[in-house]
């Protein structure tokens, strides 16, 4: 099929596209300009469905920008050209985000008609999403700079959206600071490697590296960038401040980019350095910025009264899951046991339930602020009387996000304790005393904010494309919740097995 | 601001022919020399910087941001365009290249001092961005001088 060969192509290009027939479209009808939007993101998203199946059926799939056939990767014996390059995994983070993106983005459509500058609005998003898309698929270190570049941008960008609020313009200014720190780092390292094996191919370079003094700089150099963007502990400042701060659906499409700044993590640390680098401190490392990301997330959770700024924090816990996960995982590697497969396994499949449940509150919270114009849960009160399908969403997504059994969060928690255990039990007990934590602040929330006597008068209604949108988040976690096996057999295992076969992703450049 | 005196004003509206094509210079000869696109671009864009300059106030009534915005959304959608051009073989396929058609001039090996028609896509890209960041320069241009006089923009809320 010819289409099918520019499919990991045109996932990054068809949202680049749009980006950029926004502003134009945007000046003829913006009734055109959403019919625009929608039609290309329902596309992309059918096309990374359709991407990942063919993946998961026929192996990595490459593709070479300017070449003649995609295919032709090294024509002169080694990769000059940028190569895109999917395997399970990079499909399965490609999926999860270009859902994600397409549910924020018809849920927007209704939450940001106030506005009458979208036009840009939109751009920026989309370029945000093209970014994302571009860190995702790219197999090649300086284009990895490039859209990290691009979703540093864009998002400060978005963040400072209303920049008629003081703290808004901080947030921007405060994520725009230490991005361009993380770029530096990023652009410093690839240097480095540039100058050592005169490659920038990932594929190229994990075949031909040594355990040089040099390569340990460019490893810490890459984790530091990566976990700064990610917002895991040593780095989180910026999180609460930027998802306090960023209207509602730029923060849910800011929570897949961190998620995406892990996934490349993990593919740096499994991929390009697992067989040379020293795994089991680099693991033990993640695994302890894992633990103390979640007892500060829930800790520091616990004393805000503002919803955004609260969410944000048990972001930064949930963060700390999946750390934990991979981290503890790559302690082990190259020779994992049965338990390191699992905790990676792990790791990766509450990357998906992250996504999903943080949206989902994210949502939830930004539709309280559009019909009560109040962030703060003090000032709010009896929201179940007026919304009770939004009460009923909020318990959902907060059941999931801290693991109670029927839902998603509870299968993967339970993977990630159950292998976390036999390498060290105190790190378990600490996950599950911070899911416990998490459980009681949202319960405070959602009695403060649903339960009790209605506090005001002046509600409006919710909107229903804004109701569907949580409405399918909530239906996935709840089928993953029910299904888990179904979801970890097809998507999962992939994903996990082609992150601990780094001789794979070599062989399908070289 | 104020307006500066008659010399400077005219020696202003001398300098845009020079100033055009100096930076159309430094555009079209991006694939042979240094410079390309966002030099020539930055370069065109010292206009408007030159006109504000020279006639203060004066210049709000000339200058508006409608223009350079569609300018550079046109532009950038241009760049896509083209690189999409070349998707029968891969994205951004140089297709021009050898071509025999516009830019498409073959080149013999060894020293030369360098041909125009030549490079294929590469000089049509390097004019789209002249185009783009000319018009991106003098919007940031435009946005800061009219944001300095406390003007704040209409849509800002």
């Amino acid at each position: 099929m010819i289409l099918l060969e520019h499919v990991p192509l045109l996932l990054i290009a068809i949202p680049l596209l749009t980006a950029f027939a926004t502003p134009v479209l945007g000046k003829v009808n913006s009734f055109l300009r959403n019919f625009w939007i929608i039609t290309a993101l329902i596309s992309t998203e059918l096309m990374g469905i359709w991407l990942g199946h063919d993946v998961l059926k026929n192996g990595i799939r490459v593709y070479t920008l300017g070449a003649k056939l995609p295919g032709l990767t090294s024509p002169v014996g080694f990769p000059i050209r940028i190569i895109l390059e999917v395997d399970a995994m990079n499909a399965f983070i490609a999926m999860i985000v270009i859902s994600i993106a397409l549910i924020s983005f018809i849920y927007c459509m209704r939450f940001m008609e106030w506005s009458r500058n979208l036009d840009k609005f939109y751009t920026l998003l989309l370029l945000l999403l093209t970014g994302m898309m571009g860190l995702t698929l790219t197999g090649d270190f300086f284009n990895m700079f490039v859209f990290f570049e691009i979703v540093s941008i864009s998002s400060a960008g978005l963040i400072a959206f209303y920049v008629h609020r003081g703290e808004a313009l901080e947030a921007a200014f405060k994520y725009m600071v230490i991005s361009s720190i993380g770029a530096l780092m990023v652009l410093f390292a690839v240097g480095l490697l540039y100058a050592q094996y005169n490659l920038l191919n990932m594929a190229a370079i994990a075949d031909s590296i040594q355990n040089s003094f040099v390569d340990k700089v460019v490893v810490a150099l890459l984790l530091s960038a990566f976990l700064l963007k990610a917002g895991s502990v040593p780095v989180h400042m910026w999180k609460p401040d930027v998802y306090g701060e960023a209207p509602v659906p730029v923060v849910v499409l800011l929570i897949t980019s961190s998620l995406v700044s892990l996934f490349i993590l993990f593919r740096i640390t499994f991929t390009v350095f697992g067989l040379i680098i020293d795994t089991a401190l680099l693991g033990w490392i993640l695994a302890v910025l894992g633990i103390l990301s979640i007892f500060l997330g829930v800790t520091m959770a616990l004393i805000q009264s503002n919803l955004k700024r609260l969410i944000g924090y048990s972001a930064i816990a949930e963060i700390g899951y999946v750390l934990l996960g991979l981290g503890s995982g790559l302690i082990g590697f190259p020779s994992l046991s049965e338990f390191g497969v699992k905790a990676i396994s792990g790791g990766i499949f509450h990357i998906m339930n992250d996504a999903l449940d943080l949206s989902l509150l994210f949502l939830v919270v930004g539709t309280i602020i559009h019909i009560t114009g109040k962030r703060d849960m003090n000032q709010l009160g009896g929201l179940a009387r007026h919304q009770p399908s939004l009460a009923l969403l909020f318990l959902i997504g907060m059941s999931a996000i801290s693991g109670l059994p029927p839902f998603n969060g509870f299968a993967s928690k339970l993977m990630i304790y159950e292998s976390v255990y036999r390498f060290n039990p105190f790190l378990t007990i600490v996950g599950v005393l911070g899911s416990i934590v998490m459980l009681a602040i949202f319960v405070k929330v959602f009695v403060v904010t649903f339960l009790g006597i209605p506090r005001r008068k002046d509600i409006k209604e919710v909107p229903e494309s804004m109701l569907a949108m949580m409405g399918i988040l909530a239906l996935f976690i709840i089928v993953i919740g029910l299904f888990p096996n179904l979801f970890v057999d097809n998507l999962i295992t992939p994903a996990c097995q082609a992150l601990i076969h780094p001789e794979k992703y070599v062989e399908a450049v070289l | 601001m104020n307006e500066m005196s008659k010399i400077v004003r005219t020696v202003a509206c001398v300098l845009i022919i020079p100033g055009i094509v100096f930076g159309l210079y430094v555009i079209l000869h991006g694939h042979l020399t240094p410079g390309g696109g966002f030099q020539g671009g930055a370069v065109i864009a010292t206009i408007p910087a030159l006109f504000i300059i020279a006639y203060g106030e004066k210049s709000r009534r000339i200058l508006n941001r409608d223009i350079p915005s569609l300018v550079e959304s046109l532009a950038l959608l241009t760049f896509i365009s083209l690189a999409f051009l070349g998707l029968s073989a891969t994205f951004f396929r140089n297709f021009l290249v050898n071509g025999g058609f516009i830019f498409g001039k073959a080149i013999r090996f060894g020293i030369n001092p360098g041909y125009l028609n030549t490079g294929g896509l590469i000089p049509l890209l390097n004019l789209v961005v002249g185009l783009e960041v000319s018009a991106a320069l003098s919007l940031i241009i435009l946005i800061m001088y009219f944001g300095s006089k406390k003007e704040v923009l209409k849509d800002a809320k």
